[in-house]
This record gives structure tokens, C-alpha cells and sequence, in this order.
């Protein structure tokens, strides 16, 4: 967009005009009381209700109050992949925002920045279009003199919304349902600060900007957070029980489930410690109904012996890893995709279990369903890997058929002929829990156990026994693994460079394909979004390519193939199979992947 | 009082299993599985027959029964019931019993263990299931000695106790189960014996009837490790056997908390008993509140209207 706005800028010919453009890239920066998620989270909302694509990135601080944030919003009307590399506009409240951020904005980019507070760098000011608003002054000014710090966030949604000729009324209502319930002077207060920004003068800014209209969706657009989706999706799966301990970002889910499964007959229970939590949660489980614990990296690391626990007893669980940095206490806030190992292989003895990573919003919500059912069938417990990014993202989607995709599953207590908990004749090794309550025509009752067991659950010591189980528990996920999808590949199937990603990085890397593409490089992708088991024919798909290069946010590792890349290439021992991995703590940008790819192509492939 | 706690499966319990009356006791045949795995005249052998009278008594039935253990000597337990049974990791069998005990308000859960399990690696998890008051009955086997693992020192082995980990005595000052059951918040707070099979069974009753966390301490020699640790409680090793006072009043959180600290053999009986809710009945009415404003929707309509707003 910024091409648009350099020409429109230096064309000088006096009466504003308005620009077509197809999407913007908008960084607010402040500090974490400002309000600045509010303003993005309208913009969200707002691009939902316009069928528009939409995809937002947000930092916040670790420390409770005060320190940087920001909040970037990628709108647009065609296909929104990433959250964008660099900021069209910065919305800067602060001289440290804007010192900080100013570098984020492409050449030639608008930086609207608050001149009560920022006092701008003359060097800059050839580089970039500066539009100087006395936002503080102007938001008392508005609505009277204490409420500054929680009025500007929504005097500069105005002013946002003047510049890009956003839909006033949609906003206004969105404003409206926002502060609906509460004190009526609230809302009016925030209407009166909207209006003030949307109706001031916006400088020298001598161009607005509109929309291409969006592309008809397929039905309405909803709008929310990966965690939110992750949230309502085991609720839509029929989870109704669950058990967790408090940690940054998980937390949020839990603050969902416990506030929402009240409605539905089920409870959440905060545990004193996060062992407690899985614990709890299996026990749910083991009473009946697939229940739901979840973690952050610390908090995963502890429940490992209750997982390996739920692996040797066959107990369906579902539990979800908010990945952050790690390891240890980490970086709290941050972005980091290091926790695939201890999902895959945390935890002693040979412990298998299902591991699978949404790649957007959208996919938190279905594969929170998927998620319940693959613990359900195979009885087993299945790790939901997602990260601080996709989690704290909000995103657009078309609204799911409630009616079609909620589900019941209520334990059936049906009496039973006879039950063995780890029936060895079954196929593929599957064999179905049976909850207290069931009665047991034969009389022989199941025990669940930790020992290595007979098939009706007694402690066995015997050698074949134990190599028949561990088999068992094998078999199952081998059986899972034939039915899953391959991943479709982006991009021809055939080429120099393939792409292979996994969780939240979908977006950049699509994105990174289309302008590779576009610069006539050969390169195409795939996402795996099932990492244990992995989907059978994933070596068809390799063969067409000279290189393939996994794409992660960890470290490369001791023998520099970083955490899925070393899975690939003990899966499939292919030498062409190289690392990309950074760790920085934040997400890919387009940019990067790009610069990535072509340094390990002219490094040649890497020692063996 | 939890008719509402996970309405569907209540209802498909009670559908689906018959009448109580028609079903006769069952006899301790049908409740005996795997034959102990204990030491001969091991403590545990005379709490797993009172469980059985327990159940006899009771009138229970298999698919009702639903015992869970953590690890340990004791915590063997559930093998040698024929019923629905988990045994557990190390220490957690409270919170894995809190999950059946909340989602399951049909199920009375017996848990058992022994003191390392109880007190040493699963202690923060006694203290807040008894400070929830999460509905269960926990029966701790205390034998003051690590068995399984040969003689180590356990939280409530007495100082100078000589384990090979302390192989000059045990130094650490020894928990107080009593105290520490109280101080948490325990509802309700026993201590028996298992030399004396009456009161066992008179405690493993009161305890089920209690509507709260219900804990016993149940002193069980260990007979390979720790012989004779508890003479001084059985008459017939020339101990006194005390119970607590006819004038204890067991609603007296002091008072009880005096009577644990007498010194051994001390007292034996109810220390401690309180009716407060349970976080079973809290949750229920919890979700008897929300469900009166949705009642009458499906779950999907539910949800339906959590998405309106997000549009």
C-alpha cells in the first residue's frame, strides 16, 4: 500500500483524495494499560462483519502493569495469510513506541503519533510520513479531564477509522455492544472520543483510503482468538469437564471453560498444583467422559508422569500446550515452538501418544473437535500443540454450523457381558475404556493401572506380557496414522524448494511461496498438522523436490535439523531434509523465510 | 443434592441399573479378586476384610464401587476388590479421585494409600482436597515406614526410628496426620487401628456417611519393617486402646486438635466432624444457576449465542 500513499502524499495538489487499496498493515504501540488490544479488537471485529480477511499479532509484557505492547492488524479484502511483515501505518502513543517501532514501518509508511508525547527525529522524517496529533490533549478535550489514559485508545479507532473510510455505523454498534450493561456515561464517553478522533483533521495527510470491496463469503464471519477457539470448540466436541492450574498464555482457556461449562452441566476446577490438574482431568476421564487439562511449557513438563500414566492405562484426555519460549520459566510472553519434543516423546518409557498442531484460528476450533474424538476411538490421550501467536491472535472465519458440528458424548452405561480393559485380540491394538457405573454381567471387574497389566488390568511381570502391551499401545496410533489426510501441498507438486511447516507459521510461509513464486523461484509448501502419529505418503510428496527445508520457530539442535525436522528425518531418512529454525522469540516474517531459504540453498546442503 | 451435576450421565446411571431392592448384598466371594500381595500378618489385610463388610453391610454393588489408589504397599488395593478400580501414580490419588467425585455425583470413591503416599510426595494435594471439601472417604494405612521400597524413613516415622536411610534414626520431627487433617479442613477426621476390626468398620461407616472429605488414619503394621510399632495401642501386646472421650465434642476444632497431640497410643474414634458444603454441592449450585438461564436451549443454542456476539 505504501506506493499508493508515496504518490498520493507528493502529489500536492490540495483537496484530499481516496485511494482503493486492498489491505493494510496498521501497528498501534503503547504500553498494556492503554487500551490498544480494544482498538485492535475492534478492527478485527469490524473486518469480520465486512467479510473482509483479517489477522492480528499482539505482544504484551510479562510484567503485570505498565511496560511496551503492541498490537499490529493486518486487514484486507483478499486473502490475509500473515500478520504482515511491516506496518503500512504506526500508531505510536509514546516517544519510546515510537522509537521502537518506527523501523517496523515500511519506507514511505504514515507514523501518526501522539505530539503531546512523542517529539518526532528530523532524520526520519525524509523516510517516513509524519502525521503529529495531540491525542491526549484532544481526547480530554472530548470527554473531560481524568478519563485520558482509557478515552485515547478509542479517540485514535476515529482517527483510524477517518483515514481509512471504515464503516461508521458498524463501528459505532460495535462500540455500543462493547460497553453495553455498563454505566451509560461510559458508553457515551467512548462515542464522544470516537466521534472527536473520526471528525479531527488529519494534518497533512492530504489522502484518505477505501477498501476494494471484499470477496462475497460463504456465510457469516465470526471473530475471535486461537485460545477462544480452542475454548469453544471442546465445548462444541461435548467436553464438559476439566482441570487446570494458572499460566500465561494458557490461562485464558481456562478462564473460558470455567466460566462457560456451568451452561452446560460440566465444570472446570482450578487444582492446587498443575499434577493435580492432569490428574484431576483423568480422573474426569476415567469416570466417563473425555475430560480436558491443559499447560504451558513448566506446567507440561510436570504433568508428564500423569501422561504417561494415561498412555499406560488407555485413558482418553485431551490436553492442550499453549507453547511459549521455554526452557524453564522462559520467555513467559513470547513466541517459540520448542515444546514438540516433550509433546511427542516427554516422559519415560516408551509412551506413545497423539500429538496435533492447529495452523490457524479456525483450525482451533475444528481440531479441538478432532482432538476429543481421536482420544475417544483410540482411547488415548491427545496433545494439542498451539503457541503464544496463534493463541493471542484474533481471526476471522466463517461462522461453524453449530447444530451440525456440537456433539454428545455422554458415557453409555449400558451393562456390559464382559469387559477386558486391554483386550489383546482387538484390531489395531484399540480397546475401549468402560467408565464405574457399568455393571459387569460376568462379575470380573477392570482395573486402570500404571503397572504393566494382564488384559483385564491385574500387575503382570511377565516378559511376553509386557512386549504384547507395549505393542498394543504402538499398534493403535500406527492404525490412526493410515487414516489421517496427507497434506495438501501449496504450490505445485513438484520443484527445487518445498517448505514444510507445522502449527502457526501456515500463514508466512504460504505467503513467502506466493512471493517466491512471483520472483520465478520454484518453491511450494506443506503443513502438517498431524505430528504424532504422522500421516502415511508424506515421502511421495518429498520426492518431487531437491530440497526440503522445515521451517520452525526452535533451535537448530546438536545436530542442526531443529525438533520436527530430526522427526522427518528419522521418519524418513532423506538427506535433503534441512532445518530453518530461529529463535528469537518472535514470529517468521515473509521476509525472513525468503532470506532463510536462499542462504541454506547457497550453503549447499549441510554436512551429513 | 447434585441432581444437576452432569445431568445426562446421572440419568443414564439411573436408567439403566435396576432397583435397589432387587438386588441381594453381595456375598465377600463376589467382591474378592487377586489374593493380597502383602506381607503375612501384614495391617492391611484386616482394612481390606472391613471393606469388604463395608460393602456387604452397605448393600453395595460392583458397578458403585469404585476404589483408587496411589502407590505404595497399601495402595495395592484396588487389585484385590472385584469392582471398577484405578491405581494411580505416586501421591495423586487424591485429585484423580476429585475428578470422579465432581463429575460423578452416583459413585462414593474410597480412596487408599499409606503415608509416604499421603504425606510426603502427595502432601499439598491432602491439604487442598481436604480444604475443598471434595466429597470421598480416604483412608490412610499409616505403618511410619517406606514398605514397598524396604525400610526408608516416611514422614511419620518417629525420630530415632532406624531406616536405611537413617540408619543412626530418623532425625526429621514426624508429621501429625490428625493435626495436619484438621488444620487443612478436613470435615471429617478419624483415627482407628487395624487391630481393632470393630472400630475400623465403625469408622470406614461414619466416614462413608459423612457428606464432606471423610479421612482416616489407620494405623496398620508394618510387620517385615517397622514390628511392633504400634503395641502400645493393642491390648493384646499389653497396650491400652482409648477411645476418645464420650465428653469430646467433635465439632470442637480445638478441642480435636488437642486430642491428636496426646502422645502415642493416644486417642481413637471421630477427632473431628463439620458439615460444611461440599465442593461438590458448590459446583451444583454453580451450575443450577447458569443452567436456569439457558434452560430449555440445546448446548448448540447455548454456543449459538456465545458466536452472536463475537460476529
Amino acid at each position: 500500500m505504501s506506493d499508493i500513499i508515496e504518490k498520493a502524499l507528493s502529489s500536492g495538489d490540495g483537496a484530499p483524495k481516496v485511494s482503493r487499496i486492498n489491505e493494510v498493515v496498521i501497528r498501534i504501540a503503547g504500553n498494556s494499560q492503554d487500551g490498544i488490544q480494544a482498538i485492535g479488537g475492534f478492527l478485527a471485529r469490524l473486518a469480520g462483519r465486512s467479510e473482509q480477511e483479517v489477522m492480528t499479532f499482539m505482544t504484551i509484557p510479562a510484567t503485570i502493569s505498565g511496560g511496551a505492547s503492541i498490537f499490529q492488524v493486518r486487514m484486507g479484502s483478499g486473502e490475509v495469510l500473515s500478520s504482515g511483515d511491516e506496518a503500512d501505518v504506526l500508531l505510536a502513543f509514546y516517544q519510546h513506541s515510537y522509537d521502537a517501532h518506527i523501523s517496523s514501518l515500511k519506507k514511505g509508511g504514515i507514523v501518526m503519533f501522539d505530539s503531546d508525547h512523542v517529539v518526532p527525529n528530523p532524520e526520519l522524517e525524509k523516510t517516513y510520513h509524519h502525521v503529529g496529533i495531540p491525542i491526549s490533549s484532544l481526547t480530554v478535550e472530548a470527554i473531560g479531564g481524568t478519563a485520558k489514559d482509557k478515552g485515547k485508545n478509542i479517540y485514535s479507532l476515529g482517527l483510524i477509522a477517518k483515514t481509512f473510510d471504515l464503516d461508521l455505523p458498524k463501528l459505532e454498534k460495535l462500540i455500543g455492544e462493547r460497553f453495553t450493561g455498563k454505566d451509560p456515561s461510559i458508553l457515551n464517553n467512548a462515542l464522544a472520543a470516537f466521534h472527536a478522533g473520526y471528525s479531527h483533521s488529519l494534518g497533512n495527510l492530504l489522502e484518505t483510503f477505501k477498501f476494494t470491496d471484499a470477496q462475497k463469503k460463504d456465510g457469516t464471519q465470526i471473530v475471535m482468538n486461537g485460545n477462544e477457539a480452542l475454548g469453544y470448540g471442546l465445548i462444541a466436541a461435548g467436553v464438559r469437564f476439566g482441570a487446570g492450574y494458572p499460566i500465561t498464555p494458557w490461562s485464558d482457556i481456562m478462564e473460558l471453560l470455567r466460566r462457560e461449562l456451568p451452561k452446560y452441566g460440566g465444570m472446570f476446577i482450578q487444582t492446587e498444583d498443575e499434577i493435580a490438574a492432569i490428574s484431576m482431568a483423568i480422573g474426569g476421564s476415567y469416570a466417563g467422559r473425555v475430560s480436558v487439562t491443559g499447560s504451558s511449557g513448566p506446567g507440561i513438563s510436570l504433568k508428564t508422569e500423569a501422561l504417561g500414566w494415561a498412555i499406560m492405562a488407555e485413558m482418553p484426555l485431551v490436553i492442550v500446550d499453549v507453547q511459549r519460549g521455554g526452557p524453564s520459566t522462559g520467555m513467559p510472553t513470547n513466541i517459540e515452538q520448542s515444546d514438540l519434543n516433550i509433546a511427542v516423546n516427554g516422559g519415560h518409557g516408551d509412551a506413545p501418544r497423539v500429538v496435533i498442531a492447529p495452523a490457524n484460528v479456525e483450525d482451533c476450533f475444528y481440531m479441538a473437535i478432532e482432538a476429543v474424538n481421536i482420544a475417544r476411538k483410540y482411547s488415548v490421550p491427545v496433545i494439542i500443540l498451539t503457541d503464544q501467536g496463534i493463541a493471542t491472535r484474533i481471526e476471522a472465519f466463517v461462522q461453524p454450523n453449530l447444530e451440525k458440528v456440537c456433539q454428545d458424548i455422554s458415557p453409555d452405561f449400558t451393562p456390559i457381558a464382559d469387559h477386558k480393559p486391554y483386550d489383546l485380540s482387538t484390531p489395531n491394538g484399540v480397546s475401549l475404556h468402560v467408565p464405574p457405573g457399568t455393571k459387569i454381567n460376568s462379575g470380573k471387574y477392570p482395573i486402570v493401572t500404571g503397572l504393566e497389566h494382564d488384559e483385564l488390568g491385574h500387575p503382570t511381570g511377565s516378559p511376553k506380557l509386557h512386549q504384547q502391551m507395549t505393542a498394543k499401545r504402538r499398534k493403535k496410533l500406527q492404525a490412526l496414522g493410515a487414516t489421517l489426510p496427507v497434506p495438501k501441498i501449496y504450490g505445485p507438486s513438484e520443484g527445487n524448494v518445498l517448505l514444510v511447516g507445522w502449527g502457526s507459521t501456515e500463514g508466512p510461509i504460504k505467503e513467502a511461496v506466493d512471493r517466491a513464486r512471483a520472483a520465478g523461484d520454484s518453491v511450494s509448501s506443506i503443513h502438517i498438522k498431524h505430528i504424532n502419529p504422522l500421516p502415511n505418503g508424506l515421502e511421495n510428496i518429498f520426492s518431487g523436490f531437491n530440497h526440503v527445508f522445515v521451517v520452525e520457530m526452535n533451535d537448530e539442535g546438536l545436530y542442526g535439523f531443529g525438533q520436527f525436522g530430526a522427526i522427518l528425518r528419522a521418519r524418513y531418512c532423506d538427506p535433503k531434509i534441512q532445518g530453518l529454525n530461529k529463535t528469537d522469540g518472535l514470529t517468521w516474517k515473509v521476509k525472513e523465510i525468503l532470506e532463510r531459504t536462499k542462504t541454506n540453498l547457497t550453503a549447499g546442503i549441510r554436512k551429513l | 443434592m447434585s441432581e444437576t451435576l452432569l445431568a445426562k450421565p446421572v440419568t443414564a446411571v439411573s436408567t439403566t441399573t435396576p432397583p435397589v431392592e432387587e438386588r441381594k448384598g453381595l456375598t465377600k466371594k463376589e467382591i474378592a479378586a487377586d489374593h493380597p500381595t502383602w506381607c503375612p500378618g501384614c495391617g492391611d489385610f484386616s482394612v481390606l476384610a472391613l471393606y469388604f463388610k463395608l460393602i456387604e453391610k452397605r448393600k453395595m454393588w460392583h458397578e458403585k464401587i469404585t476404589t483408587v489408589a496411589g502407590i505404595g504397599c497399601s495402595s495395592r488395593f484396588p487389585y484385590f476388590v472385584q469392582a471398577h478400580g484405578a491405581h494411580y501414580i505416586h501421591g495423586r490419588a487424591l485429585p484423580f479421585a476429585s475428578g470422579i467425585s465432581l463429575s460423578r455425583p452416583d459413585l462414593h470413591v474410597f480412596v487408599f494409600g499409606g503415608d509416604g503416599d499421603a504425606f510426603s510426595i502427595g502432601g499439598n494435594h491432602f491439604n487442598h482436597t481436604a480444604r475443598k471439601n471434595i466429597k470421598m472417604t480416604y483412608c490412610v494405612m499409616d505403618n511410619w515406614v517406606y514398605g514397598l521400597t524396604k525400610k526408608q524413613t516416611s514422614p511419620t516415622s518417629p525420630l530415632g526410628f532406624k531406616s536405611k536411610t537413617d540408619q543412626w534414626g530418623a532425625v526429621d520431627y514426624p508429621i501429625n496426620p490428625m493435626k495436619q487433617a484438621i488444620a487443612a479442613g478436613a470435615t471429617f477426621v478419624a483415627r482407628t487401628t487395624h487391630t481393632n476390626p470393630n472400630h475400623v468398620l465403625q469408622m470406614m461407616e461414619a466416614a462413608m456417611d459423612h457428606d464432606g472429605f471423610s479421612f482416616i488414619e489407620c494405623l496398620s503394621e508394618c510387620v517385615e519393617f517397622y514390628e511392633g510399632a504400634f503395641d502400645a495401642s493393642n491390648p493384646r501386646k499389653g497396650g491400652v486402646f482409648n477411645e476418645v472421650p464420650k465428653s469430646h465434642d467433635v465439632t470442637d476444632e480445638l478441642a480435636a486438635y488437642k486430642l491428636a497431640g496426646e502422645p502415642f497410643p493416644g486417642s481413637f474414634g471421630i477427632f473431628y466432624k463439620s458439615n460444611k458444603p461440599t465442593k461438590n454441592a458448590k459446583e451444583a449450585e454453580i451450575i443450577k444457576s447458569f443452567q436456569s438461564k439457558t434452560a430449555g436451549l440445546k448446548d448448540w443454542q447455548i454456543l449459538q449465542k456465545n458466536f452472536d456476539r463475537m460476529k
